[in-house]
C-alpha cells in the first residue's frame, strides 16, 4: 500500500505528471473514434447509396 | 511505393494493414506506459516530473514528423498530381494538430514545476505554437473552398511555405537563448541521456507512430470512400433532368 501511494504522489509532481499521461491518451482515443466513427458512418452511406442507385438504370430509374 | 498509389490497391493493401498497425500500437504503448511509469529511474535532478518526458518529446517528434510528411505528400500532389497524396496530406493534419497540441499542454504542464512557469515566449515554444497555427490553417484552408481539389491545392502550397519552421523548431535551441534543453537524444555524437530512460522513449514514440498509421489509414479510407459517394451523387445529379423525381416537370420524349 505504502509502495501504491509513492507512486500515485510521483514524488509530489503528482498534478503534473497525471494530467500529462490522462490528456495524452484522452486526446489520442477521441481522435480515434471520431476517425473510426466517421468512416463508418462513409461507409454506410455509400452502401445505401449504391443499393438505391444500383437498383436503377443508369439512364433513369422507373420509379415515380 | 507508387504501385500502392492506386485507390483500389490501397482499399485492399489498407485492410491489410489495420490490424498490425492497431496490434503495434497497444503493444508498443503498454510496453511504453510500462517503463515509463514503472522500470524507469527519476531524475537526479527533475525526479518524477520527467516521467512527463516520455509523452512530451514522442508527441513532439510525431508533430514535426506529421509536417514533413504532409509537406511531402502536398509536393507530390502538387507536381504529380496524384489524387491519393492530396488526400494523405489531408488525412495527415488532424494527427499532427493534435500531437502538437499534446506537445505544448504536456509541456506547460512540465515547465510549470520545472520552470515556474506554464508558458514563455522562447524561440522553441513559440516556434512549435506556430506549427499548431499551421496545422489548423491547413484545415480551415481546405474546408473554404467549394471545389475540394482547389482547396487541397491552396493548402498545399501552404504547407510547403510553412516548412520552413521544421529546421526552424528543430534548431531553436542552439540558435537562440532558451529556457528549453537542447537536443539529448537525436545530436551529433549520440544520445546524453541514459539507457534506462531512452527505452521507454523509443517505445512510446514508436507507439505514436503506429497509432499515426493506424489512423492515417482510417482518415484515407474515409476519404476515398467519401470521393466514392460524390461521385454518385453527381451522377445522379447529372441523371436527375430526365428522370422526373421530385417536382420535375414531366416531359417525357416518346420514341
Amino acid at each position: 500500500m505504502d509502495t501504491l501511494s509513492a507512486f500515485v504522489e510521483m514524488g509530489g509532481y503528482a498534478r503534473f505528471v497525471w494530467p500529462s499521461f490522462a490528456l495524452t491518451f484522452a486526446v489520442l482515443a477521441s481522435l480515434l473514434v471520431v476517425s473510426l466513427r466517421s468512416l463508418r458512418r462513409g461507409e454506410a452511406e455509400l452502401a445505401a447509396l449504391r443499393a438505391a442507385t444500383g437498383a436503377a438504370p443508369a439512364d433513369g430509374p422507373d420509379e415515380a | 511505393m507508387l504501385r500502392f498509389a492506386n485507390p483500389a490497391r490501397f482499399m485492399l493493401l489498407s485492410a491489410a494493414l489495420l490490424p498490425w498497425t492497431a496490434g503495434a500500437t497497444g503493444v508498443l504503448i503498454a510496453a511504453g506506459l510500462y517503463f515509463a511509469l514503472f522500470a524507469s529511474p527519476p531524475d537526479y535532478q527533475q525526479g518524477e516530473s520527467v516521467r512527463i518526458m516520455y509523452v512530451h518529446v514522442p508527441a513532439a517528434w510525431m508533430a514535426m514528423f506529421c509536417y514533413t510528411v504532409m509537406a511531402a505528400a502536398s509536393a507530390v500532389g502538387l507536381i504529380w498530381k496524384h489524387p491519393l497524396a492530396d488526400l494523405a496530406a489531408k488525412a495527415t493534419a488532424p494527427v499532427g494538430a493534435c500531437f502538437t497540441f499534446l506537445a505544448l499542454l504536456t509541456g506547460s504542464l512540465w515547465g510549470k514545476p520545472m520552470w515556474g512557469a506554464w508558458w514563455v515566449w522562447d524561440a522553441r515554444l513559440t516556434s512549435v505554437l506556430i506549427l499548431f497555427f499551421l496545422y489548423l490553417g491547413y484545415i480551415a484552408l481546405i474546408n473554404a473552398f467549394d471545389d475540394p481539389a482547389r482547396g487541397l491545392r491552396a493548402a498545399a502550397i501552404l504547407v510547403l511555405v510553412g516548412f520552413v519552421n521544421v529546421p526552424i523548431i528543430k534548431f531553436s535551441v542552439d540558435w537562440w537563448n532558451t529556457l528549453h534543453q537542447p537536443a539529448s537524444v537525436f545530436r551529433m555524437g549520440g544520445p546524453t541521456i541514459d539507457a534506462h530512460m531512452l527505452t521507454p522513449l523509443f517505445l512510446m514514440g514508436l507507439g505514436f507512430a503506429t497509432y499515426f498509421v493506424w489512423v492515417l489509414l482510417l482518415r484515407l479510407r474515409a476519404e476515398i470512400v467519401a470521393g466514392k459517394i460524390r461521385a454518385l451523387r453527381l451522377r445522379q445529379v447529372r441523371a436527375a433532368p430526365a428522370t422526373p423525381v421530385s417536382g420535375a416537370r414531366p416531359a417525357r420524349a416518346e420514341g
